[in-house]
């Protein structure tokens, strides 16, 4: 399968998911931000880190680089696109995902590992996970308190467009395993198409048992199948 | 403008260095040469009183690539793998103002360790606030923190491990000391020597702004109530231009076309093209009109001054600008040749066709004062407090107390806020005896630790000095790393002051004896003298910040307990000694008595031993006994884990609360499963190694028998409540 992951001035988890995508087998390519035409892919990812610095809104000005036209394009023909923290921070700003990020409900930069449960397995991300299995995932934000219309809300969780959300150890989903005020503890959230998943925990860090755990690794190889 | 004495003075120097600068001279400075001499003569680059001291250090041994000198000290760790890495102080700025303080603070760390050709792989860091009672610590420990975190986290560097204590001696006057550590090919490793004449010099990176002018300066004197004023001396940060930089200037060195690189830390241009210049015998001629500003109308002097972060200097082959260029076009940064070596063997600035200063290099650096100053000798202090006198407490409320205590407790609310796992190499994480980074795609890793015990260097500094070393030591073996060199902060109060100036000498003498003993060596460090505020110094704080070597990932090892039914052994004998102990400062406000004796020769076998043992796979968890003495050691073991321990409470005991608390030095834990034992009890004593069975690893619950019983999960309780209430 082909990857591409998209590097913009200030990214700085690109090389931790290159280095995820080659060691579960994808052929992956770095694209330069200033580049104007993207290889042909089956996944585009987006990274996280700090895009231009993050001096505006997060991700905003990522949002209008050149290479996003091509990836809202590959998108809309089907592409599937992930986007990373500040990569999922990017797709809100491009529209590809709907709703915004706040900034977490303590103020503080969070960095640290949270519970996470798979909600919706049937979709090409996570078909390799079982049903409200608990994941054990690294997050590392300043903005990942999701937010949005009560109505896109209530089409998220009605037509399942939401895979993962924060819970505890017994995976009890509530205000105390919420660690950054995100709505009904969202994690991540697809488009309608389900071809697009943005997620503020990083997968990418967790596929290697001396680092971490390997419960990240599910979320690439459902891909490759 | 006229140099009168209040315009020197101004400068930061004395009457009698003014004279010098005359007499180097042959005649007046006029005001651009004044500022370049007080940035180049001032304490914080010129070492003038430390200096004498500092060259007895150890710094040379078989895994040091670059000893003290250089931008950063560099290790072979091994195959073509080098670390390069160093400690620095940010103090006096982020007292002033603790976000951009703390952040600039990270930022130059990293710029010295990526100057050197090394991608940086961690940063650490070393904070002392005042007492928690201050008005003032709660602001600034907010505000360091996220600065800390801002940048690290910004520019996508883990930051793994550090130390952060309160002391009221640090009310006016905070610590923020950080580390950087780096990988780079042994082959490319890239010095600030220039060489060649009419080579170009370059600028790279930010414009110059009007920030941080005097900054080093500012450094170099002692705080007064007028402190605030100086917030136009400390720099702003730009963490996404240091990103930029970082990755244009490693770009460049995948091949041949840098003869020399220097960062422009503190003392911006003057002290990097200096530094180059000199290193290299030759003279440098800058062309001011080129030097890239961010603000109109700047002077010579602002330029030569400014401190702006995330700038480099670079002399480059000649052929190579051009290639060298595009790279930094690509990544958007100025790329201006502002100069270029010469062998006049002066520093000639010329500013709109005329020459606006020079001054010969070496005045500037060898012909810089040097200071012997005077220093007296600090005896060891009596014990005065006798345990038996004092008012009795049980056990369980001790224990309690001292785990929920501000220097005790768990660090989370402030680790939290870091990145530790970005880059996806931190295989062990802070609130452990040391923090471990894998080699990317290799299956050796580093160990790093950052170290203080300003008590005990109050107290006797030749002891403090001597321990801080054997206890960073001591964290790099516990996680099973063999410790290969060290880095220091030297934090101190008022060098003109002959006690400050004694405590100063002698942890550096303690530090030499402990060094050499250990086989330890220093590789880079930076003094920060004159941290005080009228005239109230802060305690002795030198900083250690080791790293080592674990040869294969597979024999790392932690502090927690692994199984029910295991032994744990304490290695290394329990004297009883509580003076200048976290027990009798927690419970009774009592801080009198020396610190803990050091016995160099026990520090090293059982430390070797207990890494024999490590790599030999008999040993379940380790960890090292330090402040708070063998009780909280035995607590800490529980943390993370899901056991708890049942301790034997020896039957002759004088008292209580010396065996579980004294602070003796030395001493390990380590958890054996009892098939092990005998293999253990054999090495252990071919190495005449004192030890002793101080309890077996239960579920749940943590006792001492017939003293105290405590469900493990109260005791974590305990510990991470103190941040969550401040």
């Amino acid at each position: 399968m082909n990857s591409s992951v998209i590097v913009f001035p200030g990214s700085n988890c690109d090389r931790d998911i290159a280095v995820a995508l080659e060691k579960l087998q994808f052929q992956n390519k770095m694209i330069w931000h200033k580049d104007s035409s993207l290889p042909k892919s089956d996944l585009i990812v987006i990274p996280g880190g700090f895009s231009y610095g993050d001096y505006l809104r997060s991700g905003a000005i990522a949002g209008k680089s050149n290479i996003l036209n091509e990836v809202v394009k590959a998108a809309n023909e089907g592409c599937l696109v992930l986007g990373i923290c500040n990569g999922f921070q990017i797709l809100t700003e491009t529209g590809l995902l709907k709703g915004v990020l706040l900034r977490n409900k303590n103020l503080k930069f969070l960095g640290k590992d949270v519970n996470v449960k798979t909600i919706n397995t049937e979709n090409k991300f996570c078909n390799k996970y079982k049903k409200n299995q608990i994941l054990k995932l690294n997050i590392a934000h300043n903005e990942g308190n999701y937010f949005t219309s009560k109505e896109h809300l209530k089409e998220l969780e009605d037509k399942n467009l939401i895979p993962f959300k924060y819970c505890d150890e017994e995976g009890n989903i509530n205000e105390e395993s919420n660690p950054n005020g995100s709505l009904n503890n969202i994690a991540g959230i697809f488009n309608e198409k389900k071809n697009i998943l943005g997620l503020m925990p990083h997968p990418e860090r967790m596929v290697d048992k001396v680092v971490s755990n390997d419960d990240g690794i599910n979320l690439f190889t459902s891909l490759l199948d | 403008m006229k140099i009168t004495n209040t315009v020197v003075e101004k400068h930061g120097l004395k009457l009698e260095e003014y004279s010098k600068i005359k007499e180097l001279l042959g005649r007046e400075p006029n005001l651009l040469e004044l500022g370049v001499f007080s940035a180049m003569w001032n304490e914080h680059c010129s070492y003038k009183s430390s200096r004498i001291h500092l060259k007895n250090l150890p710094t040379s041994g078989k895994q040091v690539i670059q000893g003290p000198g250089e931008n950063a000290g560099v290790i072979d760790i091994g195959d073509d793998d080098a670390i390069i890495f160093k400690i620095e102080s940010h103090n006096h700025p982020s007292y002033i103002e603790p976000y951009q303080g703390a952040a600039t603070g990270v930022g130059g760390i990293l710029r010295d360790v990526f100057t050197m050709g090394a991608r940086p792989i961690a940063l650490l860091n070393s904070i002392h606030f005042g007492s928690p009672d201050h008005p003032k610590t709660k602001s600034l420990l907010n505000g360091v923190v996220s600065g800390i975190g801002g940048y690290g986290n910004c520019i996508g560097i883990p930051t793994v491990a550090g130390e952060i204590k309160f002391n009221s001696s640090y009310n006016e006057n905070i610590l923020v000391n950080a580390m950087a550590v780096g990988h780079a090919k042994k082959d490319k490793i890239f010095y600030s020597k220039a060489k060649g004449l009419n080579k170009s010099v370059v600028y790279v990176g930010s414009k110059t702004g009007r920030d941080g002018i005097h900054g080093a300066s500012m450094a170099s004197a002692e705080f007064d109530e007028n402190s605030e004023d100086k917030k136009p001396t400390v720099q702003v940060g730009d963490p996404f231009t240091e990103k930029l930089l970082m990755e244009a200037c490693l770009e460049l060195m995948k091949d041949n076309s840098i003869i020399s690189i220097q960062d422009m830390g503190a003392a911006g241009l003057t002290s990097s093209s200096v530094e180059m210049a000199s290193k290299g015998d030759l003279g440098m001629e800058l062309n001011l009109d080129k030097v890239p500003c961010r603000e109109e109308n700047m002077t010579p002097y602002e330029m030569m001054l400014s401190e702006s972060q995330e700038r480099m200097l670079l002399i480059l082959e000649d052929e190579k600008e051009k290639d060298a260029r595009k790279i930094f076009e690509k990544w958007d940064l100025d790329f201006v040749v502002i100069g270029k070596t010469t062998n006049t063997n002066n520093l000639t600035l010329k500013f709109e066709g005329k020459i606006a200063g020079e001054i010969p290099i070496d005045a500037l650096t060898t012909k810089a004062p040097i200071y012997d100053r005077k220093w007296i000798k600090k005896k060891l202090p009596e014990r005065k407090t006798q345990i038996k006198d004092l008012k009795k407490i049980k056990l369980e409320d001790a224990l309690l107390k001292i785990l929920s205590s501000a220097n005790q407790s768990n660090k989370s609310w402030v680790t939290d806020q870091f990145d530790q796992m970005v880059m996806t190499d931190t295989v062990q994480k802070s609130g452990s005896d040391a923090s471990i980074i894998r080699i990317h795609k290799k299956k050796k890793a580093i160990a790093v630790s950052v170290d203080s015990s300003a008590n005990y260097c109050k107290a006797h500094p030749l002891t403090g000095g001597k321990q801080i070393v054997c206890e960073n030591w001591r964290n790099l073996i516990s996680v099973g790393a063999k410790p290969i060199a060290i880095t220091n902060c030297l934090n101190f109060g008022n060098p003109e002051n002959s006690k400050i100036m004694g405590e100063f000498a002698e942890c550096l003498l303690g530090i030499k004896k402990a060094c050499e003993f250990l086989d330890y060596p220093v590789v880079s460090g930076n003094v920060s003298l004159y941290n005080g505020t009228n005239k109230k110094n802060i305690y002795p704080t030198p900083v250690i910040g080791g790293v080592g070597l674990i040869q294969n990932i597979d024999n790392r090892i932690n502090q927690y307990l692994k199984k029910d039914g295991n032994i744990i052994l304490q290695i290394g004998k329990n004297f009883g000694q509580l003076s200048q102990s976290v027990f009798l400062d927690e419970i009774y406000s009592i801080i009198d008595g020396p610190p803990p004796e050091i016995n160099l020769s026990n520090e090293k076998n059982n430390g070797l031993s207990v890494l024999k043992l490590i790599n030999d796979k008999l040993v379940s968890s380790v960890h090292d006994v330090s402040s708070g003495g063998l009780l909280v050691a035995l607590a800490e073991m529980t943390f993370k884990s899901s056991y708890g321990i049942k301790i034997d409470r020896p039957k002759n005991l004088s008292n209580l609360m010396e065996h579980y608390f004294s602070e003796d030095q030395g001493r390990y834990l380590i958890e054996v499963k009892p098939d092990n034992l005998s293999k253990i009890n054999n090495t252990l004593n071919e190495n005449n190694i004192f030890n002793e069975i101080v309890g077996i690893v239960q579920k749940d619950y943590f006792e001492v028998t017939g003293e105290l019983k405590i469900k493990i999960n109260e005791l974590c309780k305990a510990n991470n409540t103190w941040y969550n209430n401040y």
